[in-house]
């Protein structure tokens, strides 16, 4: 629980930002992914670049869709009355990060930049098609989820860029459910499943899904997705679904020393189950 | 007539300055000049040390010096309780690694710097070479051929072998019996997590060469005399202080290299010296529970006769002996094996093995919970043979209820109990009739609902001092305290015990409110430092309420005995016709005439006006050493539902009737009931320290380690019974592990009931989603149930 010694600095504006994170920083949000593993001198960065009192980092904008500035809160997410109308999931998911205290400072861009393949809101993040806004010292770029993700704690980031904000297009007249297995422990999810269901009368149009959680990253489940879309939801298509999602993370399977690999595929079946009931039920 | 106090649910007194932050805890005291140490710390499980290197550590900023194990001219750390006949091996254990380390977390060197975090950063540069050699963790693998050697004197890895019970008579039984039903029962390791995680600070003073210790201890006296042993200072010299001590749960008892450590360091460079653990180094290094692989068996008749048990134990003791291990795994064991059961044949093996693994020692129950639910796990397997109801076979073995002693085959005598109320007080909350009824409903449905039933009882309030010589614990296992009145009426308890978490500050005011009659609110109880308080072996083994109460009790009666015969004197009245009440003495028939307690103890201090012969002053002391221990008992019973499709189990509902004599404060008895079941439910469910096969501790934080949690449980469901102990004063008994014991087969066989539908017999504990689930898909691959 004793950091190796580093500099402190705060940032106010993002080209500051940019200017102060060097080759060996880290930008510090939250805190709450960073700070224990340089508790655990697993990390140990030189520089922290403070980007929390960054005003134009933070705060929600329903625009059609959603941005969300990578310094706002988890709790601010899960409250928002704009993202439970336009895509319920992500408040779903925020609001099962952690506990209050650390809803309260951990921030969006923190727990994405972090990747930890069992948090919350990438899997959701992933499944509605989400834009992760990014800012180096070249300029501006975009890149959809499921390729910001690479793997176990990977992203696309390059040294010393900066993720703005996530934009997320209108799910509003989608069906959405983040339904998560909390490991014991952590409470981190042993999986996730997020589905995004658009309904033309009993039929499903079009169905997004992807688990995490199970896997080394939040993954986009292509084979569910065929099994629903154009059914009833019937229990054979759910079913089908549930078979097909294991398939779809068999190769990004992940687990631990009490939740295996294998069951924590299998679960990904049970959830995915669970999930389509809760998004149909509301 | 006024609320009695004794038997008032009072709120902890202890609760204030706890929740306010006000406490001050040993990482709390600040020191001037202060150093802090750094522990260089093994990262294999075992290993030759080739080399050390400190140079870098020493050249950086802020370091004053870095000590190896050829440097510290500590006497090793004692083991202290030497188990007799059981061919005892204690092999050395130096405050710091020589040669070899034999756990990960074995201390190999320390740094002394001017800041912690200077201080952590020299101990990571210090540079170790190590010759990696095979580690061993299970305690059956270590104990069998080709096992790695960790102590060359300790042969086969083997500490003890204790054997309780003829051998040949439980052969006889056995061979002779219907049924005979066996399971290899694992006792998981366990991580004791107090809140506050260890922490010592020394300061020595050449000139009058006395050396301070503030530290987490359970137990001041008794670390007194180890830091005296270890250090080479008189006894007397050496003053302990326990200041808030944020729970222990046994892990607080023993003296650890650490304590030596700061003394020796204090010492030898005349500065202060503190350690403080982190939760990391606490997972790893603090002592843990349990780690037992147990061959159990038991033997009945076809109509429910319960015959015997035996079982052969291999309790892992970790890299060196902790300081009360051997008397964990066999006398706090296997002396439990009869229950509350009429069972006459009795016969345990316990084969205390080293291993690679961190040590381990007492851990809240401390063999009782790991007999109880050897017990309770065979009698529901002697149920499920001979197709009876589980509750059905114990009342049909219930000893019947007797108030003062009844002896058993394991030669205990327990003192009072009253086994068959508690258990058909716990039926009828439960509603057991209806529930079967209700689980076979749900069974249609595809819902799995199971009920687990335990009657248990335990041997507490440790102990007669003549039993724990017979038993070999090197030291005595009485108690003492002083009940001290100021001239203004207000009471000091010093007592030799120590605290910290209990509410004892609260019971213990208690029970000197109702001897003598002052109010609870002018009652302080002072405990924890060696130099303030009388000689006590500490607080552990629930025996603070038993036995200090009783010391206390005894020495209120002193108090009240002299306060009658001055009261007497000072109204001029024959002591034969004073009557007290309520703290106030008066003479027969003259109720105007009346003498306070307080009044008493004002005239006693200044000693104007005493009848002849009577000394000053109004203070009494009192050594009790209790002639026998005492024996809480109750059922349990835990409710669950397992979901088939996940393997995960909700724990519905939790009935608990215990009995620990009369209550003193029932508000703080079921305070530390909801405690102990909550431990002892998550051995059951989730608690399980695990490690690779090198050694390596994977459950090292508590992301990993699944420490229970308030949404895991339902509301308690309490009841009570109500048997004195025939041999305390006031007739109480202890209850602070009770929960723990009582609890972990509860929970566990009411698991194991929900799913023998489907055909599952057995699970290692904890009982995991993943792993309930993998049974379920293992016995259904085998046909399933029935």
């Amino acid at each position: 629980m004793w950091p190796n010694t580093f500099d402190y600095a705060r940032a106010g504006s993002v080209d500051e930002a940019l200017a102060l994170i060097g080759d060996e920083g880290k930008f510090l949000a939250g805190g709450h992914s960073l700070l224990p593993v340089m508790k655990l001198r697993l990390a140990a960065p030189e520089q922290l670049v403070d980007i929390g009192g960054i005003d134009s980092l933070r705060g929600i904008s329903a625009n059609g869709g959603l941005t969300i500035g990578a310094t706002t809160t988890h709790a601010e997410i899960a409250d928002s009355a704009d993202v439970r109308a336009i895509c319920s999931g992500l408040a779903s998911a925020c609001g099962q990060v952690g506990d209050q205290a650390v809803r309260n400072f951990g921030t969006i861009g923190g727990n994405i930049a972090h990747a930890d393949p069992a948090s919350d809101p990438p899997t959701v993040l992933v499944a509605c098609g989400a834009t992760i806004n990014i800012q180096g010292a070249g300029g501006a770029r975009s890149v959809g989820a499921e390729d910001f993700f690479v793997d176990l704690f990977e992203t696309d980031l390059e040294d010393g860029e900066l993720i703005t904000s996530v934009s997320l297009p209108d799910c509003s007249d989608c069906q959405c459910a983040y339904v998560k297995f909390p490991h014991p422990a952590s409470r981190y999810a042993i999986v996730g499943v997020a589905v995004c269901l658009k309904m033309d009368g009993g039929t499903c149009a079009q169905a997004d899904v992807a688990v995490g959680g199970a896997t080394v990253k939040a993954v986009k489940c292509g084979g569910a997705e065929a099994a629903l879309a154009g059914s009833t939801l019937d229990d054979a298509a759910v079913g089908a679904a549930a078979e097909a999602v294991k398939a779809d993370i068999a190769d990004w399977l992940a687990g631990d020393i009490a939740y295996p690999e294998s069951y924590r595929q299998q679960m990904a079946g049970v959830f995915l189950r669970r999930a389509i009931a809760a998004a149909t039920t509301g | 007539m006024t609320t009695r106090i004794f038997g008032s649910g009072i709120k902890r007194r202890e609760d204030p300055r706890l929740i306010t932050g006000e406490a001050r805890y040993t990482d709390d005291i600040k020191l001037p000049g202060v150093l802090h140490m750094a522990v260089v710390r093994s990262p294999y499980a075992h290993a030759n040390i080739v080399g050390i290197d400190s140079s870098a550590a020493e050249a950086m900023e802020g370091v004053v010096a870095v000590f190896t194990g050829d440097d510290v001219d500590l006497a090793g750390i004692p083991t202290a309780w030497l188990i007799p006949d059981s061919d005892l091996k204690t092999p050395e254990h130096p405050a710091l690694a020589k040669g070899k380390v034999r756990y990960v977390g074995d201390g190999v060197a320390i740094v002394l710097a001017d800041d912690r975090y200077r201080a952590q950063d020299a101990a990571d540069a210090v540079v170790v070479e190590y010759e990696e050699l095979p580690a061993v963790i299970d305690p059956e693998e270590a104990a069998g051929e080709g096992a790695p050697l960790i102590h060359d004197d300790v042969e086969g890895n083997i500490a003890f072998r204790w054997v309780m019970g003829d051998r040949d008579a439980s052969d006889a039984v056995f061979n002779s019996a219907d049924v005979v039903v066996s399971e290899r029962i694992l006792q998981q390791r366990l991580l004791p997590t107090a809140m506050e995680p260890r922490s010592a600070m020394a300061q020595y003073n050449a000139a009058t060469q006395e050396l301070t210790l503030w530290c987490t201890s359970q137990n001041p006296h008794i670390h007194r005399f180890i830091i005296s042993a270890v250090t080479g200072l008189n006894e007397n010299k050496v003053r302990v202080i326990a200041p808030e001590v944020g729970g222990g749960f046994g892990s607080k008892i023993p003296c650890y290299p650490d304590e030596a450590l700061v003394s020796w360091a204090a010492i030898k460079l005349g500065v202060p010296v503190k350690w403080t653990e982190t939760r990391s180094e606490n997972y790893l290094i603090t002592i843990h529970g349990r780690d037992h692989v147990q061959h159990v068996e038991m033997a009945a008749s076809n109509d429910g006769k319960l015959l015997g048990v035996r079982a052969t134990v291999y309790a892992g003791m970790g890299g060196y002996l902790s300081t009360a291990a051997p008397g964990i795994p066999t006398i706090l064991h296997g002396l439990l094996y009869v229950g509350p059961y009429t069972m006459d044949s009795v016969f345990c093996e316990s084969i205390g093995v080293m291993t690679n693994g961190t040590p381990t020692d007492a851990y809240r129950g401390a063999g009782r919970p790991e007999a109880t639910f050897l017990l309770e796990r065979m009698v529901d397997n002697v149920a499920r043979a001979i197709d009876m109801d589980p509750v059905e076979l114990r009342r049909k073995n219930l000893i019947p209820a007797f108030e003062d002693g009844y002896e058993v085959a394991t030669t205990l005598i327990y003192d009072s109990g009253d086994y068959p109320t508690a258990f058909e007080k716990a039926l009828d909350m439960a509603g057991y009739s209806d529930f079967r009824q209700a689980q076979a409903n749900a069974l249609a449905s595809g819902r799995y609902l199971g009920i687990g039933v335990t009657a248990y009882t335990e041997m507490c309030g440790l102990g007669p001092s003549q039993v724990a010589g017979a038993v070999g614990f090197q030291g005595g296992l009485w108690e003492s305290a002083t009940v001290r009145v100021t001239p203004t009426g207000k009471v000091q308890a010093l007592i030799g015990a120590s605290p910290h978490g209990q509410g004892s500050e609260t019971t213990l005011a208690q029970i000197i409110a109702e001897e003598l009659g002052f109010p609870v609110d002018d009652i302080e109880v002072v405990h924890g430092d060696t130099t303030e308080t009388p000689m006590g072996w500490g607080t552990y083994g629930s025996r603070t309420t038993p036995v200090t109460g009783a010391a206390l009790a005894h020495a209120s009666r002193k108090l009240k005995d002299k306060a009658r015969v001055l009261a007497a004197h000072l109204m001029e009245a024959n002591v034969d016709d004073i009557e007290y009440a309520d703290g106030s003495f008066s003479v027969r028939g003259s109720p105007d005439q009346a003498q306070s307690i307080q009044d008493v103890a004002l005239m006693a201090h200044l000693a104007w006006n005493m009848p002849e012969g009577m000394d000053p002053g109004f203070e009494e002391s009192q050594f009790y050493d209790p002639p026998n221990f005492v024996y809480p008992f109750g059922t349990h019973i835990a409710i669950v539902e397992v979901d088939a499709e996940t393997g995960e189990v909700e724990l519905q509902r939790y009935i608990a009737v215990d009995d620990c004599g009369p209550q003193i404060n029932p508000e703080i008895v079921a305070g530390q009931i909801h405690g102990g079941v909550v431990q002892g439910a998550a051995q059951a469910l989730c608690e399980g320290a695990i490690y690779s096969d090198d050694g390596q501790l994977l459950t090292g934080s508590m992301m990993d380690y699944c420490m229970p949690k308030a949404d895991m449980f339902p509301n308690f469901e309490l009841g009570e019974t109500v048997t004195p102990s025939p041999h305390h004063p006031v007739g109480v008994k202890g209850v602070g592990e009770t929960g723990t014991i009582a609890s972990t087969p509860t929970v566990y066989n009411a698991v194991l009931d929900a799913l023998a539908p489907l055909g599952v017999k057995q699970i290692d504990m904890p009982l995991t989603s993943a792993k309930v689930w993998g049974a379920i898909q293992a016995a259904s691959a085998n046909g399933g149930g029935n």
